[in-house]
């Protein structure tokens, strides 16, 4: 079930470059968390250290601790490959599989995983309906994933995350590909799923942000080349109300980024 | 008023320039493109064309079906059975050493390898490349044949043979992991599923026309080699179907031995042997082809 996840002084580094510093935050279950801020400034290198896929780039690596539920999976005892199966996530550019139908799509996570189910075409059916595409591919479940347009694709990608029963989904810019009614769709999506999954979504549409999420983080940078850093954390409607900082005031009233 | 008019018409002329002049290059970059193309096919078109007018000649049925056994010099019957028989099994062994090797090296290459080993693996695989196939015969022949007294085998051929093929295969294969976008692996390692898996199940399948490609071209470029066989096949007017021990004909070996002849019968049955190694070799790249294009059309 959903879970909490607590951040404890995380920065992350490229080498010798520093990406993000010394962020302190606390994800709720059955929310909304939004990240928000200029681009460069991290928000995405701090999301991909929450499923531990930032050190799949080489010379990646953090400081800190990320907690799920009381447990830091940075820890010696843990296999990043078992954290992320709790941990989904979602990309900016939809990317089903391309050489695998609809329901293989869907079905990767649990078969490749090693997991051997009999009721797969449940699990499979059950993922698609929760992402809201049931009814538009339950005629062609093994067609290519890539006939289907890019708002459907980055649901069926959603149904791919969601279809392995994570505790926590992350989801990196999951609409910046995507036309207003797909968008429209996968936000309704996301309202949904909160009922059963931590969320956290990074955005660069502020209105997104506001519409969708409960709490609003936002990230900045000093200066191109700096490490992002978090300036503020709060429920969203004090974020885009009245913000604390100065610097988030200028961000959501668009004088800067 | 005319003044205006006189410069809306030197404006309208100096673009029809511009565009007379660029229509121009444009025509003879065609032109050029066109001859280029034909130039590059004529020679390609004429090696098909007379090799297929000349094979002709004995090229049929019982050519196919027969060897060299009993065939005196002068004597117009004989075929190339066994040699077919040799060059099949020569490449398909080749191809069985060559091949899985090849491929792991490229998955460690692209998807395991660092920067030292790999940097270093990557320049022993280069220079590979570049050894001549007589230097691969000579070193079976030193190594295998003599060395390890294995004498001259089909075995041997396809030793010699797999050693020229695994840089191509490995290259090869490597340009095509790198051509796989990484956000698949990111997908696929975000929903938990192993490394090992990912590469199994994502990374190879995305990528398996490219590398059977590869593949195919290797196994065109060693089916005509004639000069490492001569020092491992040896060559023989005999069906010999075991490769393991003994001297095995191959098709190269047989074109080579058939041309250094003056009679007639000799360059009649050279020329059909040559036609029926460029058959095997379309043959073979039709198949795979045929294989991958099931796999391309799936994904649309």
């Amino acid at each position: 079930m959903a879970k909490r996840i607590d951040v404890l002084g995380l920065s992350c580094f490229y080498g010798a470059h520093q990406a993000v510093a010394d962020v302190t935050m606390t994800i709720e279950p059955k929310m909304v968390t939004a990240l928000i801020g200029p681009s460069g400034c991290g928000k995405s290198t701090f999301l991909r250290s929450l499923n531990r896929l930032h050190e799949v780039v080489p010379g990646a690596r953090i400081t800190g601790q990320v907690l799920l539920d009381e447990h830091d999976i940075y820890g010696a005892d843990v296999d990043p490959v078992a954290l992320r199966r709790s941990v989904g996530m979602v990309f900016q550019r939809p990317n089903p599989f391309p050489t695998m139908s609809i329901f293989d799509n869907v079905a990767a996570g649990l078969k490749l995983a090693g997991a051997k189910r009999k009721d797969m075409a449940d699990v499979v059916e059950h993922a698609l309906v929760g992402a809201h595409l049931w009814d538009e591919v339950k005629d062609r479940l093994k067609k290519p994933a890539l006939a289907l347009s890019g708002g459907q694709q980055q649901r069926l990608c959603i149904a791919r995350a969601i279809a392995v029963e994570p505790e926590v989904l992350l989801m990196d810019e999951p609409c910046s590909a995507l036309d207003p009614i797909s968008t429209l769709a996968i936000e309704d999506l996301m309202a949904e799923l909160k009922d059963r999954y931590t969320i956290v979504i990074v955005t660069h549409n502020m209105q997104q942000a506001s519409r969708v999420s409960e709490m609003t983080g936002f990230f900045t940078l000093d200066a191109a080349g700096r490490p992002g850093t978090l300036v503020e954390f709060d429920a969203t409607s004090k974020v885009f109300s009245m913000p604390a900082d100065k610097r988030t005031e200028d961000y959501i009233t668009g004088r800067v980024g | 008023m005319s003044a205006l008019t006189a410069h809306a018409t030197a404006t309208a002329s100096d673009v029809w320039k511009v565009r007379g002049r660029r229509a121009i290059v444009n025509r003879l970059a065609t032109v050029a493109m066109y001859v280029a193309f034909l130039l590059a096919v004529i020679p390609l078109g004429a090696v098909i064309w007379y090799t297929v007018g000349r094979g002709l000649a004995r090229f049929g049925y019982r050519f196919l079906t027969h060897s060299m056994a009993g065939v005196g010099p002068l004597d117009a019957g004989g075929g190339i059975y066994h040699a077919i028989l040799g060059t099949v099994e020569q490449v398909f062994l080749a191809s069985v050493i060559s091949v899985p090797l090849g491929l792991l090296v490229a998955i460690y290459l692209n998807e395991y390898g660092g920067k030292g080993l790999a940097t270093t693996v990557r320049l022993l695989v280069d220079v590979m490349t570049g050894i001549p196939s007589i230097v691969a015969g000579l070193f079976v022949l030193a190594f295998w044949v003599i060395g390890l007294h294995q004498g001259f085998s089909g075995l041997a051929a396809a030793i010699s043979l797999a050693i020229l093929m695994l840089p191509v295969v490995t290259r090869s294969a490597e340009e095509m992991l790198k051509l796989v976008p990484n956000t698949f692996r990111e997908a696929a390692y975000a929903l938990g599923i192993p490394k090992w898996r990912v590469i199994v199940s994502i990374v190879i399948p995305a990528a398996s026309t490219g590398i059977t490609t590869g593949i195919m071209l290797a196994v065109a470029r060693v089916t005509g080699e004639t000069a490492p066989l001569l020092m491992t096949a040896f060559g023989s007017n005999f069906i010999h179907a075991d490769p393991l021990k003994g001297p095995q004909e191959s098709l190269p070996l047989y074109v080579f031995a058939q041309a250094g002849n003056a009679f007639k019968v000799n360059i009649d049955r050279a020329w059909a042997a040559a036609m029926t190694l460029i058959l095997i070799v379309v043959l073979l790249y039709a198949v795979a082809r045929l294989l991958t294009r099931r796999d391309a059309l799936n994904r649309r």
